[in-house]
Formats: structure tokens, sequence, C-alpha cells
């Protein structure tokens, strides 16, 4: 049993205390800061460390809660030991909307601060995977107030449940000199034109959308979104022969690091030109990554669209596979809503309950599915054709379905 | 009762305006930034085609922070960087400064609050991952506590760039992976190990038995009347203890301590560059629920790093390098046992089956 009396109003948190010690960043200690301002960590704390003493959860299957008007953006949390942690009974967590990159003021900052030192746990993460600005832990009565203040500050919640999940992307042209087409610019145009899909779950299941500015996907597109953009290039990558012999200079083996590691051989380095085989690069960054001074992404500019990524859970993990393999950057936004348009009508219609596209692509077939949103097959879409001799024809194909 | 009139119900109003929040030399060469260069391990320099020179502090965070922390990173902000910071993907914070000299006290200051300055290039980044035992009903373990474990032990690894190539770690305490651990260098998955324990006063209660059923990816769940109640049973040779018939109904409890624990993976990512992204493979099938310290886990953790530290070749990813030299090579280097969990018996199992003779010897 967690004792809930230290004698000074803390919980005796023997094995948590242990977590404040070496030389990373501790959460107890986090926790522990928020005990100053609210109730509520203190008996996060004591119902914490019964889960570590019982190596066990201590919180009961969600609930519906929310605020008026949303059915998403708030996740219930009730604890399963109330009466030895009463403030911690509910515990919700609040979804926040990020701004795009991840950046702040500091004032704003501070006045998301201030609400949520009034109103909940003080407590929050920096960000949740899947990129809002999580407050951690408030009573029901408060979810409205909260929802209020954060809007007449600027701030909205982010998504939760069967809706599409709030969009996330990498800096972009904020600070990286990759970035293939305007990121922040088009998460947030797809975020603002969604609205409603991101806060009244109508969807078969959740819908994820990241912006990643180049193929190097710091925001993990390819892994974590139903609907993946990526950003690349058509042309050729921009050389600086001058650079490129600077860095020769400064003692980097190019033929050994750069043209060796090229998945595709397509350049060559003769000790004094780097000789790049545009037609044969497949854009992965490696060459760029290493030279960045000499070598950068080229100047026809845009996406790659991809779909369908997920974590195991129904029938197994996912990556995205190509589905448009490239839309110029100034096309990109009309675009890609003409896509998410179809996309989200075929899987209204054919998604099974808690179904992700890329689990009804995987049941009905690529082809199936490529014909229910009037997309032509590519031969980007695909590693290699089919090995096997079972084909499905259709009808007018001699099919005789 | 107060009188005081409510100011009108605002919704719908979307995120702060993307560049609502950009510090002015952000503004100034959106989109014009011309290469960049690493000064040091936590600290970058981006260099626009104006010249302007834009250099990045980058510092860990434990993820869950109390407002009292963030205020005090609102504090090194306005003193060293006119009131703006920003976050990344990983949880680290990170500051953005125009005057070079700056760059030295803001470090200083970080490491003082405790906060290491690091995760850049060939460093371990900090850890993404799930809330765990602090906030989630289906974990199977703490993730807060092991990413404060693990990075316990490989700090010096975020504040130097001395690994191959990059290196991401991810924690996920339950197979839903909110922390998608599925690509990552290296990951670290709570695991369950018995099947549901069925609830059957409750179960009849609060669940629709059709919709369990149809929860089941391998058909394990059919309906059982028990007590002269519907409910159901579970055919335990086809549950892989997933926990989606659980999300589905409270009554499947899932959470068992003396056989949830861990599993380590490897070779994950999610970057194109060199090799197309990568899915992460079995390394540890098992390792115990050891709280506070998890010290098995930090043990395999820590093995899998030096191991890869000392094998593999200058930019090669954990997964790349593991291609290079065989799987066969990487359980023998770091000693852990191969059994027969490795070897993949679900949907599409035959597709990782070694299919010519070319072998290591």
């Amino acid at each position: 049993m967690a004792e809930s009396n230290n004698g000074n109003g803390k919980p005796k948190t023997e094995l948590l205390d242990e977590l404040e010690k070496g030389p990373w960043p501790s959460f107890v200690k986090e926790i522990k800061a928020a005990c100053e301002g609210s109730d509520g960590p203190k008996d996060l704390l004591g119902q914490l460390e019964l889960s570590y003493q019982e190596k066990k959860g201590h919180w009961k299957h969600g609930g519906l809660v929310g605020v008026l008007g949303y059915g998403g953006g708030v996740i219930g949390r009730y604890s399963d030991v109330p009466e030895q942690f009463p403030k911690v009974a509910h515990f919700h967590t609040i979804r926040v909307n990020q701004p795009a990159g991840w950046f702040y003021t500091t004032e704003a900052l501070r006045t998301v601060c201030d609400i949520w030192e009034k109103r909940g746990s003080g407590l929050t993460n920096m960000h949740g995977s899947t990129g809002d600005l999580v407050l951690l832990g408030t009573t029901t009565d408060q979810l409205e107030p909260t929802f209020q203040e954060l809007a007449h500050a600027g701030f909205d919640l982010g998504g939760s449940g069967s809706d599409m999940r709030t969009p996330s992307c990498c800096l972009g042209m904020a600070r990286c000199e990759w970035a293939c087409y305007d990121t922040m610019k088009l998460c947030y145009d797809l975020t603002m034109d969604y609205q409603d899909e991101l806060h009244r779950p109508a969807f078969p299941y959740k819908f994820k959308i990241k912006c990643a500015g180049c193929p190097n996907d710091c925001v993990a597109s390819i892994a974590r979104s139903d609907l993946s953009i990526i950003g690349t290039w058509k042309d050729e990558i921009q050389q600086d022969d001058a650079e490129v012999a600077k860095y020769a200079a400064a003692g980097m083996n190019i033929q050994r690091d750069v043209c060796g590691l090229c998945p595709t051989k397509c350049m060559e380095w003769d000790g004094k030109k780097l000789t790049i085989s545009n037609a044969e690069c497949t854009r992965c960054m490696h060459c760029i990554n290493v030279m960045p001074k000499a070598l950068r992404p080229g100047k026809e500019r845009g996406a790659c669209i991809l779909i369908g990524s997920k974590a195991p859970i129904v029938q197994g993990a996912l990556l995205s596979s190509v589905l448009v393999p490239f839309i110029p950057a100034e096309e990109l936004k009309e675009t890609v809503k003409e896509l998410i348009t179809r996309l989200w009508e075929f899987w209204d219609e054919y998604g099974k309950a808690r179904e992700r596209i890329g689990e009804l692509i995987q049941r009905i077939g690529m082809p199936a599915f490529l014909d229910g949103i009037g997309l032509e097959p590519a031969p980007e879409m695909v590693s290699a054709p089919r090995d096997n001799p079972f084909i499905f024809f259709q009808p007018d194909q001699g099919g005789e379905k | 009762m107060t009188t005081t009139p409510q100011p009108p119900r605002i919704t719908d109003i979307g995120p702060p305006a993307y560049d609502k929040f950009l510090p002015p030399i952000v503004k100034k060469n959106y989109g014009l930034w011309k290469y960049h260069e690493n000064v040091a391990p936590g600290v970058l320099c981006h260099v626009a085609e104006s010249g302007d020179k834009l250099y990045t502090v980058r510092a860990a965070s434990p993820r869950i922070l109390a407002v009292q922390t963030i205020r005090k990173f609102c504090a090194l902000a306005d003193k060293y960087c006119g009131g703006y910071l920003r976050f990344t993907s990983r949880n680290n914070v990170e500051f953005l400064l125009t005057d070079p000299a700056k760059i030295a006290p803001l470090k200083a200051e970080l490491t003082q609050l405790g906060f290491p300055v690091g995760g850049t290039n060939n460093s371990i980044s900090n850890i993404v991952h799930t809330q765990g035992w602090v906030h989630c009903h289906s974990a199977a373990t703490d993730a807060s506590g092991l990413v404060k474990s693990v990075m316990d032990a490989l700090c010096d690894r975020f504040t130097q760039e001395n690994l191959p190539a990059k290196l991401r770690i991810a924690v996920a305490c339950c197979l839903n992976m909110c922390g998608a651990v599925h690509c990552s260098d290296i990951a670290i998955l709570g695991v369950h190990r018995m099947p549901p324990k069925i609830q059957h006063a409750l179960l009849s209660k609060s669940c629709e038995v059709p919709t369990l059923i149809a929860s089941c990816p391998t058909g394990a769940i059919r309906p059982a009347t028990v007590d002269g109640k519907n409910s159901v049973e579970v055919i335990p040779e086809q549950c892989m203890y997933c926990g989606n018939c659980y999300t589905v109904c409270p009554a499947m409890t899932m959470n068992d301590p003396e056989h949830d624990g861990l599993s380590i993976w490897v070779g994950g990512k999610v970057s194109n560059a060199r090799s197309t992204p990568k899915f992460t493979k079995l390394a540890v099938p098992f390792l115990p629920n050891n709280p506070p310290r998890w010290p098995e886990v930090v043990e395999a953790v820590t093995k899998i790093v030096d191991v890869y530290a000392s094998h593999a070749r200058k930019y090669e990813r954990v997964g790349e390098w593991i291609e290079r030299v065989g799987w066969p090579k990487f359980f023998e280097l770091t000693g852990f046992e191969f059994t027969r969990y490795h070897i993949d018996d679900f949907k599409h199992a035959g597709l990782s089956y070694a299919r010519s003779a070319q072998i290591r010897y």
C-alpha cells in the first residue's frame, strides 16, 4: 500500500524518488514541482508509486467526456483507486492543437501555463506523440472553462477518437534549407479547412496527416500518418563544385562516404569532380545530408503523397505506400484536398468500424482502392509488379465476374 | 452567484496561425535558408541566402513538464532569444539565437537547471514515448520511468556526437504503440503475455458482444453463456495478447503484474536516406518489468548501443549495419539468445524466412 501521507502533505514515494537521481531530466521532479500549484499531482504521485509497487496501471478504461459541441479533444481518465487518491478520481487529458512546427512566443506559452495552473494539474506533455500540446489531468467540471479560456487566448483543441487527428509538420521553411514545400502553411491550411472533421468524429477510425519537407521525414510521416506528404524534387540536385572540392580538401572521403553509400550508385567522384546521374537518383537525401554546403535539392520542388501507415493495432503495422509520385508545390494544397475528399468518401462507404484506411487497402487490394478513388495505377506505386499469377481479371477483360 | 457576464463562446478557431510565433529572423528568411553547419553537440548554425545566421541550442526535456519548468524555459527565451522558443518532434526544447556570444551562457544555464544540451547529428536524441502508468489505462509498463532509466545510462550519447549515425530510441507501453516504436533504431515495447481475464459481470453490462467478437484480429473470441448471461470466451492458443478487445470492452482486462514485461526491437528507421524506411525487428522477446530502474532493459539497450558504436561504419544506422553484417552476427555480438519467438509465425510469416544459400560463416 502506498501511504498517502508523508507528514508534510506529500505522499511517500520511495520508488519514484529513485528516479529523481541521475543526469537525465526527471519526470518525478516535474510532478513534484506541479504539487506546488495544484492538488492533483500529489495524488498522481501516490497512485504512480502504487503502480511501481504493484507493477500494474491504475487508470480505468476511458469514458465519454468532452466540451460542448465537440466529440474530440478530451480523453477521459478515471482512477480505479479513487478512495485512496480522490484528487485523481477524474483526471482527464486535454489535447491542444499545437502551433505549426511547435514554435511559441513566451507570452503565448505563459498564457497557456496560467490557464492550466488555474484549471488543471499544471502538468503537460510538450508534446504528445501526434503533435498536440497535451494538458495532463483535470476534472470534468473544468473542461469547458479550460477550453473557453484557451479559445479566448487563441488556442483550440486537437483531435481524438475516430476523427481527423491533429495534423502535424516539420518546421520546414522556417529553419531548414531542404524544405521542398511550405510544410507549416500546408499543415495549417488543412487544419483550418477541416475543423469540423477534427472536432466531430464521424470516420470509421482515426485519420492522421503529417507534412514532411523532405525525404529525411523528421516528423515520421511515412510511419505514423494515414496520409504522408513528403517533400521532394524532380529536377537535378543543385551542385556547387567549389564547395564539393572544399569538403574533399577538408578530408571527406567522397568516394566511400558519399558515392559508396548512394543507394542507386548514380554518383561518380574522380578525385576532382562529382558527377551525378540525376535520372537514376531516388532523392534519398544521403549525399545532401553529408554535404549540405555543396549539394541541395533541385528547384522543381513539390511532394510525394503516400498512404496508409499505422502502428500494429488492429491487423499489423504498415508503412505508407506511394499514391501520387509527385505534385508540384504550387498545386499541392488544391490537389491534396481533392484527393482527401475522394479518400474520405471511399473510406466512409467501405471502411469497417475501427479500420484504418491502410487496413482497408490491405483488405480490398490497392487496385480496387485505386478504382474506388479514381486514380490510375503507376509503376512508382510498387517496389515490383506482382510475382504470383492469381490475377482477378475484370469482367470486360475476360473475367467472369 | 456571481453576475459577471460570460464572454461569448468560441469554437473551431483552429491553432494559432502558422507564422504567428516565428522569431523575426525566421520570418525574414522564411524559405530562404541556404545551408547549415554543426557548431557543437546540441548547437546548429543555419545560414540564409541573406547571410543571416541562426543558432539553435537544443536541450533535453522529460516530456512531462510542469508549468513551473515551462516558465523557466520562457525566462531563458526572454533573456537570450527575444521571447521565442520551440519544441522538437522528439520532446526537446530549442532556443533560437542570433548572437553566437549568447550560446555559451545559455548552455551553462540549461546545464545548471539540469537540462542537458545535445541530441543533434550522430547522437541519441530524446526518446519518443507514451504515457505509461502515469496516465494510460492499457499500459503494460511505465514509459517515463523506462526513459529516465535508459537515458541516465546513455546521457553521454546525447551530449556527444560520437556514434556512426543518428540513433533513435522509442518506448511504447503496449502494442497500441502510441510511441510508434515500429520504425526506430531501438525500440522498447511493453507486452502482455496472457489472454484477457474476462470480467463476466461487467461484460454483460458494458459491452456489445458482436462488436467485441469482431474486434479480435485472430478470431479468438467467441460467444458464450456464463451464469445465464451473454458473455464470451477466448481461445487461448489463438490469442497474441494485442489488447484490442480491451480497447472496445473494459471487461477484457489485460493488466497482469506477473506476466507483463518488455521486449526489445532493433533496426527500424523512417528516413529515406540511403536505405528505404524499415520496421524494427525483434531482438529480445521478453524482459521483466522491474521498476523503478528496469536494470535488465537498461543493460540490453546499452549493450546494443555499445556494440553498434564499435562495429558499424560511418553513416550506417543500426538496421543498415545489421543488414550488412547479418543477423547471426548481431546475436553473436550482443549475446542475445536467438529463440523460436524470433521466427515469425503470424500473417505473411514466410516473407522473413531466408530463402537462399547465401550465408555468412
